[in-house]
């Protein structure tokens, strides 16, 4: 019994970090940059190829991936930005019309990622094994990767929120995503900020898509639309554009999945769509709101 | 006066393009039968769409939920009654989803909306996959297919319907609701509206198309299951063409989509590889470049002929 209990915690924690980094790049993307990039899992998967590439063909090992990648998948994320959300901005009559238009296109942009990656990788699965070797703890047993992208996606967040609270540029980020037209007279340059940000919400995908490919999971094209789902659910939880929210929802989700998965396999993810809907009905924003 | 002249011709002209259509099994061969069926699903699905969400304004990306459940419910059927029951009976079953559905979210305003209703494709699919593995022990299901001129005239019908009930939807009172709450929901709850019950309503009529036309379009497989049923791509297809086409108009939207569907038609044959590439680059051009369509193209011309024709005189 004890066992069985302490299998759930450390499963859902393991879980949980993930979650977590996969819904603070998209909080950042939506509560800053007012995209709700439905892209968002496709680049997880962008990363998860990333990582099984370098590995298998260059015996890259996936933490020293991590570094490698991060700057490319920020310089993505910023170019697609200004590319392509800024014009949309620039266009659009209202907030609202920007926001229901750059969702579109994020799904446009989904579409185009997903099928390039299954020109240039195919549809077989892909996967490979990294530090899989059993540790056991009090009895709960779980591959050493796991607690490998447990503690990595914890640091990548934790040196996030220091960056946000502590820095000049945090700063004006978050005063950006409080009033973008005050943070502008204060001298702001708001539309760097806001491509900044989708710059560091794209990383934080990509990252978590290397992170996710260790734990020996199946890396296919198709992967990333339950991701993109599991961070929409999560920032629903945590509040939209709440970033502290999104990591203690991360949590909650993995903790929820675990117990789910552990009593009916197959139902995890119609277990996760009854949360959304509960919590969008009966708290829409989110379980952190006062 | 020319107004009249200019709605008269309209009118004659869509008469004209009616006829074509329901004598076209005589002419046509087999192949372009299926291709114009092809193309009528998607108008149907569009101008059902662009009853609740173009007026409102309300993303719904639940359109393949409720074309699923029209093919699920004629799955389920074929075979025990006779086809318009088939189609009217997965019609319904839409309608009553949509309806508790509809009451249960729409509430909820722009994104959550648009995050629910794309949710609820998903939701419905995995829950149809869970069952059948778990209660029933089979995947998907064996459906007794008909002849394709058959379901060509039942989507027809079926067309005929939806375009009606827009136009007269549009007309009524309800329309001027719908158009209302699409402007300012609190100024139109003030003035007297039932702000709930129109949405609710009016989404349950666009669901109850979608889910006729799900339950014709059964009939051309021999066997589905939950990810052909529930093809997370119908729910974008709809939202795309409209936009595409304009939704100012009932002309806009049927241009729109059937430009689009014959596009759809022809890349699929011909790159099946590069094809939902193209679709997400189509889907950014649209997005960036056009973003009141083909009207809000044609307008702008037309306004700029305008404009010049002022200037000369």
């Amino acid at each position: 019994m004890f066992v069985k209990f302490l299998d759930i915690v450390i499963g859902s924690l393991l879980m949980g970090g993930i979650y977590a980094l996969i819904a603070v790049g998209f909080s950042l993307q939506y509560g800053v940059a007012r995209v709700l990039n439905v892209a968002h899992g496709e680049f997880l998967m962008l990363g998860a190829f990333a990582a099984w590439s370098l590995f298998t063909l260059g015996g890259i090992n996936p933490i020293l991936s991590l570094v490698l990648c991060a700057p490319v998948f920020f310089m993505i994320g910023f170019l697609i930005h200004i590319t392509l959300f800024r014009r949309l901005k620039i266009s659009a009559e209202s907030l609202a019309v920007f926001e229901g238009n750059s969702m579109l296109a994020s799904f446009g942009l989904m579409f185009i990622v997903q099928n390039l990656a299954l020109i240039i990788w195919g549809a077989p699965v892909k996967g490979y094994s990294y530090l899989a070797y059993p540790i056991s703890f009090l009895g709960a047993v779980f591959s050493a990767n796991r607690i490998v992208t447990l503690i990595t996606s914890i640091i990548i967040s934790v040196v996030f929120y220091l960056f946000l609270a502590r820095t000049r540029t945090g700063k004006a980020i978050r005063a950006a995503a409080q009033d973008p037209v005050a943070a502008a007279h204060m001298g702001v340059s708001i539309n760097k900020m806001l491509a900044l940000c989708f710059g560091f919400g794209t990383m934080m995908a990509g990252l978590a898509g290397l992170l996710v490919s260790m734990t020996s999971i199946m890396v296919t094209p198709f992967m990333g639309m339950e991701y993109t789902l599991i961070a929409m659910i999560v920032v629903v939880l945590g509040g939209l554009g709440n970033i502290k929210g999104s990591f203690i929802g991360g949590f909650i989700l993995g903790l929820v999945g675990t117990i789910v998965s552990y009593i009916q396999p197959g139902l995890s993810m119609v277990a996760f769509y009854l949360i959304f809907l509960l919590l969008l009905l009966v708290k829409p924003a989110g379980i952190l709101a006062k | 006066m020319k107004d009249k002249t200019k709605k008269y011709s309209l009118f004659a002209g869509f008469i004209v393009i009616l006829l074509l259509l329901i004598s076209l099994p005589s002419y046509a061969s087999s192949y372009r039968v299926i291709f114009v069926t092809n193309i009528l699903m998607y108008v149907i699905l569009t101008l059902s769409w662009v009853i609740f969400s173009g007026p409102t304004g309300y993303i719904s990306l639940a359109t393949a939920a409720f074309f699923g459940i029209g093919v699920y419910t004629s799955a389920v059927l074929s075979g025990t009654l006779s086809l318009p029951f088939v189609i009217l009976i997965g019609a319904l079953a839409s309608f009553c989803l949509a309806f508790v559905v509809g009451s249960l979210t729409l509430r909820l305003r722009g994104m959550y909306f648009t995050m629910f209703t794309f949710a609820l494709v998903q939701l419905i699919s995995n829950f149809a996959h869970w069952y059948e593995v778990n209660v029933t022990g089979t995947v998907g299901r064996l459906v007794i297919s008909l002849d394709s001129t058959i379901i060509y005239y039942s989507i027809l019908v079926v067309f005929c319907l939806v375009l009606l009930a827009s136009y007269f939807i549009k007309r009524s009172k309800f329309g001027l609701a719908l158009q209302s709450i699409g402007e300012s929901e609190e100024a139109a709850a003030h003035s007297g509206i039932n702000v709930t019950l129109v949405k609710v309503t009016t989404f349950a009529i666009s669901a109850f198309f979608m889910g006729a036309v799900g339950a014709v379009m059964t009939m051309r497989w021999t066997y589905v299951d939950p990810p052909t049923a529930f093809d997370i791509r119908l729910s974008f297809m709809p939202l795309l063409m409209a936009i595409f086409g304009g939704m100012g108009n009932l002309f806009s939207p049927i241009i729109g989509s059937s430009i689009f569907a014959y596009l759809e038609e022809i890349l699929t044959t011909k790159f099946p590889y590069y094809y939902m590439l193209l679709f997400g680059g189509a889907m950014l051009l649209v997005i960036v470049f056009m973003p009141h369509g083909i009207e809000g193209v044609f307008r702008k011309f037309q306004k700029n002929n305008k404009q010049e024709s002022a200037k000369k005189t």
